[in-house]
């Protein structure tokens, strides 16, 4: 017996969690291209499109409830819809950090950048990464993958020190300059707390495989 | 095992069991603690029952039956203890309700009479005593006189512990004690059980799992080899067995991929 | 199966072969009752004329017309059957207890008391088939003769113990098998011993099955003739010791009715017996539930 009506819906759940991954993460790309290309309107539009990606994790956390209450999963079956509960939430709050630099975006207004975008853009980069590649590894239950995804937040966090660097020497030679430069600092932090956040998915995928407590931050 | 907390009521050591030739099970070292509700689960004939009927010897009234190794209850060998005392101290609760086609009454008192008890005062305070704990007192208070099998299932059942609880014993066996009852009446046992291991060990054979994960503070997993002989495969406390069990089989088997 | 549909199709010749399966059963049960009633019926109409208080309370005169009534048949009756309930019950209770409660368990230690419970199982069934003569015989030889007991009560009471024993043991290990095991398990468990758990649950729940048991015997001690022919004589006499003969109403039916001219008598006799066995069923009945529920308690 391999009880072949759980599996199917817990593959479904594992599919929608996949697809918010790669939308939350595209969110995050386009937040950092439309504020590179001053694109306003675009950022009007994501700041819309968050309440989709809202949606999908109301869906899959109902999802996850009617598991529960219908197949009653124990043991890993019971970790793992426990983890996708909160990674559905991970996500949710990264797509609130993309959301948040559209925000800033439009708080910038038609004013230009400080200076053009480097690091920021490398920051993003990165933090999709881990992000695509955390999910897939809670996907194929790998947790090796997992382990080895955080070390890449530490290149995040060298990043974010640098764009701080740079915008406090701005800030500095300019008081004028202070709220731009606040908007940009704000723009790193919140991909510094995406890749924070990748890593308490990763943390997850560890306790779905080996039922496994770990702190990795 | 390493989990188990408090003092150790009952323990195996190494015990094994054979109908005739057959080894229906293998070596089993297995600590019940006291004031504890220990969970025994496992697929059918995987010698659960067979297990708990050791510990008050109630498979000796099967023929052909053999047993090694060791059973202790607070330290004493079981098997040099005198049965009838045994089974004071360790009552049972079986599957199907057995009330005595007597009272309600009779019913309660028949353990404390066997033992000797004939002081009438003695008896109602007993009898009433055993029923409170036994949940069933303010349901059959007016009517002690009723026949036992008047009741229902669900109260049949609570008669039944009321019975066992009424001898004093310090170890109470359940052998799929709500397995014939309604969802409301397993409930109500299952409500019981919480108060009553504050005063006494309980050990619980179930088919149900989310029974065992409910009701159990530990379970042990039986499971058949492929001579259909059982095994212990796990033991440990049930909020580790239910989310993290060690043993693949024991995975299989509560997540229903058993096969 | 039928797919669903193709059932309606026959649903009426089923109809039919149950009407006429329900008709035969109908006709065979009312019929059997029908004849009983007939036979009891015809016998209690011819024997009523000749009932009345005088015939049954004075003693027969014997002779060839078959004076008198009687009044000693009835207590030699009725000494005949607490004689034979008296020995027979405690022997065949006890021994099916033994059989039942005790035996299995310990015939698994020992293969001599497996040879010897399969061998009294044997007999018993052997010998709830022998002919009552064969048992007259039996206690013509052993008590009337080598015991010197002569036509007796005693002696009588001794060969009908001997032929409703089987019969006593049978019916008890049947009513102590229908005994559900869970009720011996549920005593065993609380600590109860074997013979506690025998004599506090088993036995009260097996009450009504072995009176059906004693019932049944009354009934055979009450119409056999030939056992006792042998074994009690045939006096008239009123019986008043262990070791005086007599004659049961059923040996008197059988006197009158070979012996003398009176068939009318026979019959009357009959009747009266008929009916006592009627009321003795009743009574043992509600004694039985009584005795059940007493030490059910």
């Amino acid at each position: 017996m391999a009880r072949e009506t759980y599996e199917n819906r817990i593959s479904e759940i594992l599919g929608s969690i996949l697809r918010l991954g790669k939308v939350v993460s595209e969110a995050l790309k386009q937040s950092v291209e439309q504020l590179s290309r001053r694109d306003l309107e675009g950022a009007a539009l994501l700041i819309e499109r968050d309440e989709e990606i809202n949606r999908m994790r109301f869906q899959i956390e109902e999802d996850c409830l009617t598991l529960i209450a219908t197949q009653q999963p124990v043991a890993t079956d019971l970790r793992k819809i426990a983890s996708v509960l909160e990674i559905a939430t991970e996500l949710e709050r990264i797509g609130d950090y993309a959301k948040g630099i559209a925000r800033l975006n439009i708080f910038i207004g038609q004013k230009p950048l400080l200076k053009p975008l480097v690091d920021i853009p490398r920051m993003c980069e990165r933090a999709r990464g881990m992000l695509e590649k955390a999910v897939e590894a809670f996907v194929r239950e790998d947790a090796a993958a997992a382990r080895a995804i955080p070390e890449q937040d530490q290149l995040i966090d060298e990043l974010y020190k640098v764009v701080q660097r740079d915008l406090i020497f701005f800030i500095l030679k300019d008081p004028g300059s202070i709220d731009p430069a606040m908007a940009l600092l704000w723009v790193a932090h919140n991909l510094e707390r995406s890749g924070d956040r990748v890593e308490n998915i990763c943390e997850r995928v560890i306790f779905t495989v080996t039922g496994e407590q770990v702190d990795l931050g | 095992m390493e989990e188990t907390t408090g003092a150790c009521r009952l323990r195996t050591i190494g015990y094994k069991l054979w109908y005739g030739d057959f080894c229906a099970l293998h070596e089993t070292t297995l600590d019940i603690p006291s004031n504890r509700i220990t969970a025994i689960i496992g697929p059918s004939g995987c010698g659960k029952s067979t297990f708990i009927r050791t510990f008050n010897r109630m498979n000796e009234l099967i023929p052909g039956v053999r047993v090694a190794g060791e059973v202790l209850l607070d330290g004493q060998d079981i098997f040099r203890l005198d049965v009838v005392e045994l089974r004071r101290l360790v009552g049972m609760v079986f599957q199907k309700p057995n009330p005595f086609p007597k009272t309600i009454f009779d019913n309660v008192a028949y353990g404390p009479r066997a033992h000797g008890l004939r002081d009438r005062n003695r008896l109602a305070e007993i009898v009433e005593k055993s029923l409170r704990s036994a949940a069933l007192w303010d349901e059959v208070k007016d009517d002690l006189s009723k026949s036992g099998l008047a009741l229902s299932g669900g109260q049949q059942q609570r008669l039944c512990i009321a019975r066992t609880l009424a001898v004093e014993p310090e170890v109470i066996l359940m052998d799929e004690p709500a397995s014939a009852l309604d969802p409301i009446a397993t409930l109500k046992i299952e409500e019981l059980l919480q108060t009553l291991k504050k005063d006494y060990t309980i050990v619980i054979v179930t088919h149900n799992m989310q029974q065992a994960a409910r009701v159990s503070d530990f379970t042990a997993f039986f499971m058949t080899d492929e001579n259909r002989s059982g095994h212990l495969i796990e033991y440990g406390p049930t909020s580790r067995v239910f989310t993290n069990p060690r043993e693949k089989t024991t995975e299989d088997y509560i997540s229903g991929r058993f096969s | 199966m039928n797919a669903p549909g193709s059932g309606r199709s026959n649903l009426g010749s089923r109809r039919l072969m149950q009407r006429i399966a329900f008709s035969l059963v109908w006709a065979a049960g009312s019929l059997s009752v029908l004849i009983l009633l007939i036979v009891v019926g015809y016998i209690v109409a011819k024997g009523l004329s000749s009932i009345t208080w005088q015939f049954i309370t004075t003693p027969p005169r014997g002779g060839i017309s078959g004076e008198g009534g009687i009044s000693t048949t009835i207590v030699a009756t009725l000494y005949l059957v607490v004689l034979t309930v008296g020995i027979a019950t405690p022997l065949g209770v006890g021994a099916g207890i033994y059989l039942v409660e005790y035996a299995e368990a310990m015939a698994r230690k020992s293969r001599i008391i497996r040879a010897v419970v399969s061998t009294a199982r044997f007999g018993v069934e052997t010998l709830a088939g022998v002919p009552s003569i064969i048992f007259g015989l039996f206690g013509y030889a052993l008590f009337v003769s080598s015991m010197h007991l002569g036509f007796s009560l005693l002696a009588a009471g001794l060969a009908g113990a001997c032929l409703i024993l089987p019969v006593v043991i049978r019916t008890t290990e049947e009513a102590l098998k229908a005994v559900p095991v869970s009720y011996r398990n549920g005593s065993l468990a609380l600590g109860a011993t074997r013979w506690q758990t025998t004599q506090k649950v088993v036995l009260p729940a097996a009450i009504p099955g072995i009176m059906t048991g004693i019932v049944l015997s009354v009934g055979r001690i009450v119409s056999e003739t030939a056992i006792f022919y042998v074994t009690l004589g045939g006096s008239y006499r009123m019986p008043t010791s262990l070791l005086s003969g007599g004659r049961t109403m059923a040996l008197h039916v059988y006197y009158l009715a070979m012996e003398t001219r009176a068939f009318d008598k026979a019959m009357g006799t009959a009747a009266i017996l008929v009916i006592s066995i009627i009321i003795i069923n009743a009574v043992i009945n509600l004694f039985s539930r009584k005795l059940s529920a007493r030490i059910g308690a």
